[in-house]
């Protein structure tokens, strides 16, 4: 992937930010300039937020067979995370095993590395979801 | 509105057919169909062919012109047009062809799918693939095709207590139906072992829960039905078309256990063909992976949400059984090369209607359906066949 293509979205994968629409209250991640409730009504009404991050495994998959960008990681969790704000997202799942998953388990967004564009190129950072069990890392004084 | 009516179907063998080119397959197909309906080819209005990504598979694009070109018909100056819905574009080709007919504005189309997926790596065809799906949203983060429809899979085990073993065992009977189509790529039976010890893909999916990768072509002849009778004795007649769409990402749905898309276009279909599910004798569906067919045979309405698993267990879906999905052994055992896939369909249910389906013969069959989906389902198009 082009760059441009990666760093354009990057606002919105770095702080999940989604639209509200001010018509109906209906919420789009990614955000959106027309609500699929209100169409017309809804235009100039889409107000951007920032989702909490927290939410809960709505399905997930263990991926065995995967492009070639993400041949180093595998085999690696992919989910579809239902948000408390109520939509929904699709992202890898980190710092837990494919057995401890389970339908409903709460999670909490990091920010992670995403993909890299080879051994020199630019790497893409945005969002994978971790148990909200864990505790962020406590850095250590040297 | 005019009838359409089916004259003319060819088909090559799908599998791995490392000695043929995308305008070979191409032509060979278009060729048998024009054959079969006994036309000949300047009697041709407009070429339609659905091809979903010739351009990342052998980097050609432009491939409506090109196929055109070798179908002798450069010095015709015919329209040709290439129609593209991931995995719906062989039957949205086959829409855009009836369309034009219905309308008055061609009396005489042929529709061709074709797509040759063998030139590039399983890796290579994967990340293609994964295109069909939100390349922003879903694929950027791994999420790939079969994970997509595993997840699905998972969710729709978790809501509705489908097995595991249930899954499989659509792979099962589309290996049985393709030991019986002499064009399928996979001609052998395997049983229930086979697909749970497969080699996991996305789990809870593994290789046989999975359409192959596949090069082949489709093509039918399109004729308006007050014509169709000159070229042949039992014309088949098209009963309905019907698309609808739905959100790409699989995400923005309130439920992935059913295909809105597939729901809307059957409504609409079985509305335009004055029938019910239950009239249908034959369906082929969308069976890129195992867990769509039980989605499909859902929400075409043959059972209820919830209850495609038990069908397919009980052998409902069999040939010989309440509705016979996918005899020609689906995109599973059949092949799926991508843009042929809902051009073979059709091809199938004509073979069926005609009586001419062999081994696989669906006995009596007056009313044939094939749905064929693009992506997650953001595309959905339903076609009813009938004896004219």
């Amino acid at each position: 992937m082009t760059t441009a293509r990666f760093w354009r979205d990057n606002a919105t994968r770095y702080n999940l930010m989604a639209t509200r629409c001010g018509s109906c209250g209906k919420v789009s991640f990614p955000p959106r300039h027309v609500c699929p409730i209100c169409h017309r009504r809804s235009l100039g009404k889409m107000e951007m937020f920032r989702l909490s991050g927290k939410g809960e495994v709505y399905s997930f998959s263990l991926v065995h067979d995967a492009p070639a960008a993400f041949e180093l990681q595998k085999p690696y969790i992919v989910a579809m995370i239902k948000m408390d704000e109520g939509v929904m997202m699709t992202a890898q799942l980190s710092d837990c095993e494919y057995p401890e998953v389970k339908i409903g388990m709460r999670v909490k967004a990091t920010l992670r590395k995403i993909g890299e564009e080879g051994t020199g190129g630019v790497i893409h950072y945005g969002y994978k979801f971790m148990p909200e069990r864990i505790a962020p890392p406590v850095e250590t004084p040297l | 509105m005019r009838e359409v009516a089916v004259i003319g179907i060819g088909i090559t063998k799908f599998g791995e057919l490392w000695d043929s080119s995308f305008r070979e397959m191409g032509i060979m197909a278009g060729l048998a169909a024009l054959a079969d309906a006994k036309v000949s080819s300047e009697e041709v209005d407009a070429i339609y062919v659905g091809n979903m990504s010739a351009g990342r598979y052998i980097e050609q694009e432009h491939v409506a012109a090109l196929i055109a070109d070798y179908s002798g018909l450069a010095r015709d100056h015919i329209p040709a047009t290439r129609v593209e819905a991931a995995g719906a574009s062989g039957g949205l080709a086959m829409r855009q062809a009836y369309l034009a007919i219905a309308s008055g504005m061609h009396d005489m189309v042929v529709v061709g799918g074709a797509e040759k997926m063998t030139d590039v790596g399983d890796s290579e065809s994967n990340a293609i693939q994964s295109s069909a799906a939100d390349q922003q949203w879903e694929s950027v983060f791994g999420a790939t095709f079969p994970s997509l429809h595993a997840m699905i899979a998972r969710r729709h085990m978790f809501q509705y207590g489908t097995t595991r073993e249930q899954i499989a065992q659509v792979a099962v009977k589309n290996h049985l139906h393709g030991s019986l189509n002499p064009n399928a790529q996979f001609q052998r039976e395997i049983d229930l072992k086979t697909v749970l010890r497969s080699p996991p893909v996305a789990e809870p999916l593994g290789l046989f829960d999975c359409a192959p990768n596949s090069d082949g072509a489709a093509a039918v002849v399109l004729c308006s039905l007050d014509k169709a009778r000159r070229y042949a004795e039992a014309p088949i007649k098209i009963l309905a078309s019907a698309q609808a769409s739905d959100t790409l990402a699989l995400h923005s749905r309130a439920d992935i256990c059913t295909f809105e898309a597939t729901r809307f276009a059957a409504r609409k279909a079985f509305k335009q063909a004055n029938i019910g599910p239950q009239d249908i004798h034959l369906a082929e569906v969308h069976d890129n992976f195992t867990i769509s067919e039980i989605l499909a045979i859902e929400d075409l309405g043959f059972f209820t949400k919830g209850q495609g698993g038990k069908a397919v267990e009980d052998g409902l879906t069999k040939l010989g059984g309440q509705v016979a999905v996918n005899t020609s052994g689906g995109l599973k055992a059949r092949g799926d090369p991508i843009g042929a896939t809902g051009v073979a369909q059709i091809v199938e249910l004509v073979q069926q209607l005609r009586g001419q389906a062999g081994k696989r013969q669906v006995q009596g069959a007056r009313y044939a359906l094939a749905q064929n989906v693009g992506g997650t389902g953001a595309t959905a198009i339903v076609h009813i066949l009938g004896v004219a």
